[in-house]
């Protein structure tokens, strides 16, 4: 296998055996992308000559810890010191941090190196990558349908073998939909696990960082890096993380795996049922107790996280008003006259659609009527889940209704395109840790199974995921992409 | 109907600046009068991906306010965004508390005629200060403007009254006693000059016996105790005759005009913003332990109404001299020590109220910076009740004691400026004045009672005015009669 195709842990141990050099890996990654990011298109910024730099500075130390010496992604809105941080968005294309994102600074800590930044959907809203202001990111698996979004560079790039890892953000669905479009292993922690600092916010109380691996193992070697307390961060868990890999052991006999009716509903796709069905039967096979379960509030998630998030969005997004950084309508008459023209030039359809959606809904007269009671069906949300986790370890249900869809078949139709995240929003709402895994094949394109798990409580997550994995072979299937 | 069919209704919203260290969010410097844009980070400055973290000093200093003020200090509050759209508010949303305030249902006690009235406090608040623009001219001739963002972050806490003030004075004593409060508390330096301490009146008209509050405008840009005075009653006078002339007044925001002494519409209710609140995901909600609001508590020292009526119940000082003596702790600090030095507290409190006010406006100087201790001016008093100095002399040498610092014994001496009462000496004058004016003495024994005033004059201008002039008048009376 060429080096560009390894895991995190094989190049740490091919590594720590001085089989290579970390400049080795990082020149197998670069050459991997200057052949195949052509066609997929997931870099918005490669850092290639730093990258270099970093690489030899590790060799001539020679001390191959942690994940010294392995490349990384960055989805574009992790503030990198020097490095511009765009957002996705025609608003910050030129916008360079002085500041570094915590969940970067301790990947940093460790000398993992930064080998560039990853499309995503403005402002991380959108499911396809196709709202990025810059262009869409194919899906590896076939260059003509959507990576999913809106971390979808960075999982096509995980996925297309041109980073070993990389890091997303989730605040609906945003890892694991394009992981399980993307056919790879994407983990949204419990909503306080990593800091959001650095991190450039869509929707504060749903964000949340994750990890994007080609195996369980890596993700849970990640994780276990960029999770904490960050006092940064005043949302961030002041908790212990464990260590996630030491509980990877495939003994999962008599895990308690409950499957939720509502999530294999008519608008999830019969191949799609099928794959997690047989998955099911795999976790009964290995010794886990599997039953059915009903989470009735989740089929109100959708609307309710349509008003949460863009509410949010509209706060968060009005800062963006051309004064201190970012684009600016230098024509504009007046102060008034530059507010609007800036927002409206910088922003994208989408993004503006949102910070419409989430005004209307914070407006005088109408808080009560939506965001109030969008809050409200948000805790019913989370005491389905809390009865269900009194019995249960983990909830299984498919990541996506449909395997990735064709660019720009959705693109003209924001409610179908809201849909992609109907049975991975409620999980954001809950607040609760959701993993995306690689368990099957439609027509040839990836099918992601969905693990929900209890708060905090990853490690389960990744216990059994990992039994999952190491029973089925479906993590070590690579897309073509037409190259040699 | 005339001025005095009318009722004024008052209620005042008040900003202090919390004097911690830090900013409330952000380790920049809380410290005024720093170059532009020196104490701003990625979060006061609104960059994208920064975070929040509250200042807890900023907690406390909310709670200590609170219970200087007679507050109900809330066990679990929470901060809310305020969405508008400014060069000088970074994140185009101030976090502020809307439906939660740290602070409730508090009162404080004014003297209004020398009798107690108490003004309720409706709520006080946290929330953060936004940045100024620096305009080159006026603001609407402005080519550009200039952001400074240095106070975005600054702890602001705002006190907002019941309507409960019926005058403009009132108002003003309530303003005093507030700005009194927050110094002793030790949460607020209080500067009106440099907007540590800014006031908004609200103010409405109704005819007397009216129940329901009248149209209700809320006055701005009110930069002194003057300011405030005036505007509010300009303000009312404008609305008394508005209504006469069957006006129907407008719910408004209307701006001070100093230059002119009026005051301006700035927007109407129906321009007013929708502003948006909802709760701040950046920040947790806020939960106060009992313990902790008891400690502080515990550590609260004492406050302008303890003090005032310390020194009316000790003293028997009028309402207005204590509330002049207790501006500021460090002003009754002064004449505490002053009291217990000499323990005349009337004589202390007109000494400082008269000559020490005078000499420290005029040098526009704080107590603080008082070149003399509160135990000089003591032994300034304590010479001129022994009858060592005179009250004139006395000013002379408290003019000398402000400017030099030195104490008034070394003055006296240095200037030789000691009263003349010793009797052998003063009579061994006289007597020499009495033998170079014969004619006079023949005046006065003739029945001329005024000839003694030049004789006492004679003395005075010999003495350069040091010699006790009552004692002089005896002595002469004496010396006359005598022979």
């Amino acid at each position: 296998m060429e080096l560009f195709e390894l895991t995190v842990h094989a190049l740490q141990q091919k590594l720590a055996s001085r089989q290579v050099s970390s400049e080795e890996i990082v020149k197998s990654i670069f050459a991997r992308i200057n052949k195949v990011d052509d066609k997929v298109k997931a870099f918005i910024t490669l850092t290639e000559e730093d990258a270099l730099n970093k690489a030899r500075e590790v060799d001539n130390a020679g001390q191959y810890k942690g994940i010294a010496g392995i490349p990384l992604g960055l989805k574009d809105l992790f503030c990198t010191p020097g490095v511009n941080t765009t957002c996705g968005s025609k608003m910050l294309a030129d916008f360079v941090p002085t500041y570094a994102s915590t969940a970067f600074r301790r990947l940093e800590e460790q000398q993992g190196i930064l080998a560039g930044k990853l499309n995503m959907d403005e402002f991380a809203m959108g499911s396809s990558t196709e709202n990025s202001s810059f262009f869409a990111t194919c899906n590896p698996w076939d260059l003509t349908r959507v990576p999913g979004g809106s971390s979808g560079g960075s999982a096509a790039a995980v996925s297309a073998d041109e980073v070993p890892f990389s890091l997303g953000t989730d605040t609906g669905g945003s890892i694991r939909q394009p992981a399980s479009f993307c056919g790879v292993v994407g983990m949204k922690p419990t909503y306080g696990r990593v800091s959001r600092w650095g991190v450039i916010a869509f929707a504060s109380s749903l964000d949340q960082v994750g990890v994007i691996s080609k195996d369980v193992y890596d993700n849970a070697l990640i994780m276990k890096i960029i999770a904490g307390h960050d006092h940064l961060d005043s949302t961030s868990a002041a908790l212990d993380v464990p260590d996630y890999t030491a509980c990877l052991d495939g003994d999962i006999k008599g895990l308690r795996v409950a499957y939720p009716q509502e999530y294999f509903g008519s608008g999830v796709d019969a191949a799609i049922k099928d794959a997690i069905k047989k998955a099911l039967l795999k976790y009964e096979e290995l010794g886990a107790i599997v039953e059915e379960v009903s989470l009735p509030h989740s089929e109100y998630a959708l609307p309710a996280y349509y008003l949460v998030a863009p509410a949010e969005a509209s706060a968060n997004l009005a800062r963006f008003d051309g004064v201190r950084y970012g684009y600016r309508d230098n024509e504009a008459e007046n102060m008034e006259a530059m507010f609007s023209q800036t927002r409206c030039q910088g922003f994208g359809d989408e993004v503006k659609r949102r910070i419409m959606l989430g005004t209307y809904a914070l407006s005088s007269g109408y808080y009560d009527a939506y965001y109030l009671k969008a809050l409200k069906v948000r805790r019913l949300i989370a005491d389905d889940f809390t009865r269900v986790f009194k019995d249960f370890d983990i909830i299984v249900a498919p990541t996506t209704p449909t395997t990735a869809f064709k660019l720009g078949k959705q693109s003209g139709d924001p409610l179908t395109l809201y849909m992609n995240d109907i049975l991975t929003v409620p999980v954001n709402m809950a607040g609760l840790p959701g993993m995306s895994i690689p368990c099957g094949f439609d027509q040839g394109m990836p099918i992601g199974m969905q693990i929900i798990g209890k708060a905090f409580d990853e490690a389960t997550i990744y216990k059994a995921a990992y039994a999952y994995e190491q029973s089925t072979n479906f993590h070590t299937m690579k897309p073509a992409l037409g190259v040699e | 109907m005339k001025a005095y069919d009318y009722e004024i209704v008052i209620g005042l919203e008040v900003h202090v600046e919390l004097k911690t260290k830090t900013k409330i969010f952000c380790g920049c410097s809380n410290r005024f009068g720093a170059e532009p844009n020196t104490n701003v980070c990625p979060i006061c400055s609104g960059f994208p991906g920064a975070l929040p973290v509250l200042n807890q000093q900023v907690v406390e200093y909310a709670i200590r306010a609170g219970l200087a003020l007679n507050c109900e200090i809330a066990s679990y509050t929470k901060f809310d965004s305020k969405n508008y759209f400014y060069p000088d508010l970074p994140n185009a949303y101030q976090v502020s508390q809307y439906d939660r305030p740290i602070c409730s249902n508090g009162y404080m006690d004014i003297y209004v005629d020398g009798k107690p009235k108490r003004i309720g406090i409706n709520r006080a608040h946290i929330e953060e200060d936004a940045g100024k623009l620096v305009h080159q001219g006026s603001i609407t001739e402005t080519a550009y403007s200039l952001v400074d963002l240095n106070r975005c972050g600054v702890p602001l806490l705002e006190i907002v009254s019941m309507p409960d003030m019926r005058q403009a004075a009132e108002a003003r004593q309530y303003l005093e006693k507030l700005r009194s409060t927050m110094l002793f508390a030790g949460v607020s330096d209080c500067k009106m000059e440099e907007g540590s301490l800014r006031c908004d009146a609200n103010v409405s008209v109704r005819p007397w016996g009216e129940q329901a509050l009248g149209t209700r405008v809320e006055i701005k840009n009110l930069n002194s105790f003057r300011s405030l005075e005036k505007a509010i009653e300009y303000e009312a006078r404008r609305q008394m005759e508005a209504l006469d002339d069957g006006e129907v007044l407008v719910q408004e925001t209307r701006t001070w005009d100093e230059e002119k002494q009026v005051t301006r519409s700035m927007r109407s209710k129906e321009e007013a913003q929708d502003y948006r609140y909802f709760p701040n995901p950046d920040l947790p909600p806020l939960v106060i332990p009992r313990e902790w609001v008891e400690s502080v508590a515990r550590s609260m020292p004492e406050l302008p109404q303890q003090a005032q009526l310390r020194l009316m119940e000790k003293y028997g000082l009028s309402a207005y001299d204590v509330s002049i003596l207790t501006s500021s702790p460090e002003y009754l600090a002064f004449f505490d020590r002053c009291v217990a030095a000499f323990a005349q507290p009337k004589a202390v409190a007109n000494w400082m109220m008269g000559e020490l006010n005078k000499f420290l406006n005029q040098s526009n100087l704080q107590i603080t910076e008082c070149r003399f201790s509160p135990e000089h001016l003591a032994e300034l008093l304590k010479m001129i009740d022994e009858g060592a100095v005179s009250g004139k002399m006395a000013k002379d040498i408290f003019a000398e004691m402000f400017a030099s610092g030195k104490p008034a014994a070394q003055i006296v001496k240095e200037k030789g400026l000691a009263q003349i009462s010793d009797q052998d000496t003063l009579i061994a004058m006289i007597e020499e004045v009495l033998k170079a004016n014969p004619k006079v003495v023949e005046d006065y024994r003739g029945g001329k009672q005024k000839a003694a005033g030049f004789l006492v004059g004679q003395i005075m201008k010999a003495t350069k005015g040091q010699a006790n002039p009552t004692l002089v008048n005896q002595l002469i009376d004496k010396c006359l009669s005598a022979e």
